[in-house]
């Protein structure tokens, strides 16, 4: 192990000249991808004013100011947007060597909740400096992208071994422990992210299988030991009898249902009103299907897919095994919380909150997104056009 | 640098196809949801969306024959607040207080319980309503309904009778023809947000309320109101606990006029009256309330008394056993069986013709006579006539009549049956009985409603009702408008003559139970003209003070009552 990351430090030391010269020579950038994520945003901004407008056109929380999300999340989206154009110019190859810095520091702040966190919905997950306040678990997220994808490359060629496998999954359990302590949803999709990309470095596939088995075992028994999360399991398999647990699932499945093949236009969602709680967040979807229909909702099924196709497509024509990994993990990271939003607003898996990527209200989630989509496209620039497949 | 492996691309691969697998599933399951499913999720959602608003239907006039309104409805509003729509409660209870007059403690308590939707007050006067609306305050709601309205008051109540607080009938003519006037309310379907609030901007979906249908009565207002002075009349003069009056037509049974002297106010149903006003407050206030509301005429029994012998006559004509010309002889008394029955002239009226008889209102006379029909005749025609079965008026709560078993009636029992003693029948039931037994054996049925106007269309339904004829012959029917024309003309109820009208009637005087009491119910019943009877009146004061006779109390005020709506018919 030692011998081969000393390998992996001096290799692109020497050819970085030659790579330079290339880099001019190439001139791809993944123009579908950006268009894709342009058009989402918009997309996300519509729904968002439309889903979330009553409501705060009628709190005195949000001053009646209908526009009150869409503000905050234009705002957002600004940063978010400066963020991922810095990142598509900045050689990602770049952010190697802050790797190591990326996740420390974010599972400093993973720990730094613990004690100077801030209380929402009944569990703490905020950190909040006065004008700024953020989510450390989101942070987290990228910085397990670019930790792992860093200590992919570099043992790529010993993961044949099951034991480091399980090594590489150590250095990164502290983060999803601390992050699961009070967001067991976020914990799964960060240990989703470090599946994905291990299984893609990994020549083997039969470790996975244990892996999966793990996970759903996992999974299981936080469920069975945790107690309100009992009443969930209650509410998910039979939500018309559970009560008050099933409140969230019941109104989101009434608004998915009522929306037929066409839904009732946009605008026209009744739900929205009050009935469909945090319809502007987690329970988006709901409204997109109450307003546009099968039609709208497959719409966007298809729009995410295209996203993860033309991902899928940059990660198999990276320069290298870095980048590659990077977009796998960005791309598993959308797929991850696109199909877990869905399932749980469709009451196909218990409920828990995740929001939608690009479409939810967001602040740190979705300036880190947008990062994300900025690493992506770095990536993407660095394709050479005949290597395309 | 290290390059992507081959299994690394075939991996990414595999990753992304199992992305995209899951994501056509969801798809799969957004298919069955929103196409399979989409009815039930939608009828569930409109459920929790939609609120039914009602909005009143208008109940249905009353008027009499001639169009006069008895019976209409006032709009009114009902003021309601939903708490969790209230945003400035400070002032809502300012306002509810200043403009409903209501103390602030009570309207607090109501403004600030947390509830869908709570009622502050009903009945509040449109205008009262609509300045309230102008305020436009959150969470105050203003409903539109109507309240009944009686705009002659006491007139005719206990034959009216009053709706309740949901606009239902709760007595009388009300009561029975609830259905008719009842209309259908319309409902306001509306979508409301998850707090209860209505989205103006979202179409509502209005189904209009129809109003109740018009009743018209035969009842007459000129005649009701002109019996009722005559009731308070002879109630004040007699100190009576009560006056009956009831016109009727002899030939069809409709009801011109029935008074129940104390009435009491249909507008204000739940306040007792003067006469009960030592119950106020006491236990026993429910209780002496119903008494107030009830219809002696329709839903109580009294021995009818010497106006009987009307029957007992045209029974012995039928059966020939008696002729106008029959002498008897009248000591004062008569012996049945074991008993001495006296008769109301102790001195005895000596010997007499059975016109004279009748004139005399002779019990002896009646007595014989009955003896000669015999008990299974006698009971076989109080039968026939139609005394055994309730007349079917249309009011709620007819009683029925109390007679002896067929088999019981002995010597004894069938004299005193003879001249109108130990059984009991409606004062209704009589006025019925003798109008079939003068227009010529007809048995008609008594009623008020004489038509139904539909309020959407228009159109008029007039009601017909049974009629039974047959129940005496011509001949009989006219010897007994003679005899009782003879009876006003010569006998004991001439105090009911009218210049230039020929009057036929019977006076009564009855001792209620028990009769050590010595209470008497005093009545006069008489038809006029005697040859062709257009209206029939029965007077019935009960307990009069000082003088009792029915021939002395009662047929002065039938006399006066003739006097006045005689000419009034013929017009």
């Amino acid at each position: 192990m030692r011998d081969s990351k000393r390998g992996v430090e001096r290799r692109p030391m020497e050819k970085q000249g030659e790579e330079k010269r290339r880099e001019k020579t190439s001139s791809y950038f993944d123009y579908n991808l950006l268009f894709l994520i342009i058009f989402l945003v918009c997309f996300g901004l519509v729904m968002l004013y439309s889903s979330s407008s009553y409501i705060a056109a009628n709190s005195a929380l949000f001053n009646y100011d209908g526009a009150y999300y869409l503000k905050k999340q234009l705002r957002n989206i600004a940063i978010g947007a400066v963020g991922m154009i810095a990142l598509i110019f900045i050689d990602y190859r770049f952010w190697r060597k802050l790797s190591v810095l990326a996740y420390l520091g974010s599972f400093a702040l993973c720990i730094a909740v613990f004690f100077i966190g801030s209380d929402s919905h009944g569990s703490t997950r905020w950190i909040d400096l006065g004008p700024i306040s953020f989510q450390p678990s989101e942070i987290a997220k990228i910085g397990i992208i670019l930790f792992l994808a860093m200590t992919l490359e570099k043992v790529a060629k010993n993961l044949k071994s099951g034991w480091n496998l399980i090594k590489v999954l150590l250095l990164v359990a502290p983060v999803i422990a601390a992050v699961a302590v009070s967001n067991l949803s976020t914990a799964v999709i960060l240990a989703g992210i470090a599946v994905c990309m291990l299984f893609v470095a990994s020549p083997k596939y039969w470790h996975f299988f244990f892996v999966g088995g793990a996970g759903v075992l996992f999974v299981a028994l936080f469920i069975a030991f945790a107690g309100y999360r009992m009443g969930r399991i209650e509410a998910w398999l039979n939500p018309e009898a559970a009560g008050d647990g099933a409140y969230q699932t019941l109104q989101g499945l009434y608004a998915i249902g009522s929306g037929g093949l066409f839904g009732k236009g946009l605008g026209e969602s009744l739900q929205k009103l009050g009935n469909v709680p945090e319809s502007q967040n987690d329970m988006i979807f709901t409204i997109i299907c109450e307003e546009l229909g099968l039609f709208g909702a497959v719409s966007v099924i298809l729009l995410f897919l295209l996203l993860i196709w033309r991902m899928m497509i940059i990660a198999n024509n990276a320069k290298d095994l870095y980048g590659s990994l990077i977009v796998v993990g960005v791309m598993s990271h959308v797929a991850i919380q696109v199909i877990l939003n869905i399932a749980v607003v469709t009451n196909s898996i218990p409920n828990t909150g995740v929001i939608l990527p690009f479409i939810s209200y967001g602040g740190t989630s979705f300036i880190f997104l947008l990062c994300e989509m900025g690493l992506v496209l770095s990536v993407s620039r660095g394709i050479k056009l005949e290597a395309i497949k | 640098m290290i390059r992507n492996k081959t299994y690394n691309r075939k991996k990414i691969c595999v990753f992304g196809s199992f992305a995209i697998i899951l994501g056509v599933a969801l798809i799969g399951r957004l298919i069955y949801i929103m196409l399979f499913q989409h009815d039930y999720y939608l009828n569930k959602a409109i459920q929790l969306q939609q609120r039914e608003r009602q909005i009143k239907a208008a109940r249905g006039e009353i008027v009499d024959r001639n169009g006069v309104v008895l019976a209409t409805n006032e709009a009114v509003c009902t003021i309601s607040v939903i708490h969790n729509q209230i945003t400035d409660e400070e002032k809502v209870i300012a306002i509810l207080c200043q403009e409903l007059g209501l103390s602030e403690e009570y309207v607090r308590k109501r403004v600030q319980k947390v509830t869908s939707i709570e009622k502050i007050k009903s009945n509040v006067p449109k205008e009262i309503g609509k300045r309230i609306l102008a305020y436009q305050l959150d969470g105050v709601k203003v409903d539109e309904d109507y309240r009944r309205v009686y705009p002659y008051n006491e007139l005719a109540s206990k034959v009216l009778g009053f709706t309740g607080s949901d606009n239902q009938g709760i007595i009388g003519l009300e009561s029975k023809y609830e259905s008719v006037l009842k209309g259908q309310d319309g409902t306001i379907l509306t979508f409301t947000d998850a707090r209860g609030r209505e989205v103006s901007d979202l179409q509502e979906t209005r189904v209009e309320p129809i109003r109740g249908d018009t009743l018209q009565l035969t009842l007459d207002y000129n005649i009701q109101s002109f019996c009722t002075q005559m009731a308070e009349k002879a109630y004040l003069q007699k100190e009576a606990d009560s006056v009956s009056i009831l016109v009727m037509n002899p030939q069809n049974g409709e009801m011109l006029a029935m008074v129940n002297y104390p009435e009491f106010n249909p507008n204000d149903p739940f306040t007792l009256i003067e006469k009960y006003s030592e119950y106020i407050g006491t236990e026993k206030e429910n209780e002496v309330l119903n008494e107030m509301w009830r219809n002696p005429c329709v839903s109580d029994t009294y021995e009818p008394g010497s106006t009987f012998k009307i029957i007992t006559t045209a029974a012995a004509l039928e059966e020939n056993v008696v002729s106008l010309t029959d002498r008897f002889y009248c000591p004062g008394y008569i012996v049945v069986g074991d008993r001495k029955i006296r008769c109301h002239k102790t001195a005895g009226h000596g010997s007499e013709n059975f016109e004279e008889g009748i004139e005399n209102s002779c019990n002896p006379v009646f007595i014989d006579v009955g003896l000669r029909l015999g008990a299974t005749r006698y009971y076989h025609y109080f039968e026939k006539f139609g005394l055994l079965d309730k007349t079917k008026i249309d009011l709620p709560g007819e009683a029925g009549t109390i007679m002896h078993q067929e088999s019981k009636i002995g010597p004894v029992e069938l004299a005193t049956i003879s001249f109108g003693q130990s059984f009991q029948i409606t004062p209704v039931q009589l006025a019925t009985t003798v109008s079939s037994l003068i227009n010529g054996g007809n048995r008609v049925t008594p009623h008020f409603a004489k038509a139904i106007c539909d309020s959407s269309t228009g159109a008029v339904q007039e009601l017909e009702y049974d009629s039974l004829s047959g129940i005496c012959s011509e001949e009989t029917s006219e010897t007994l408008r003679y005899l009782l024309e003879q009876v006003v003309s010569d006998g004991s109820g001439s105090k009911a003559k009218v210049e230039g009208f020929e009057i036929g009637g019977k006076t009564a005087t009855s001792q209620t139970l028990p009769r050590s009491q010595n209470k008497y119910i005093s009545s006069f019943l008489g038809f006029a003209p005697a040859s062709d009877p257009k209206v029939l009146v029965l007077v019935i004061i009960n307990n009069p003070k000082g003088i009792y006779y029915g021939g002395t109390v009662a047929a002065p005020i039938a006399q006066e009552i003739f006097e006045n709506i005689l000419p009034y018919l013929d017009k």
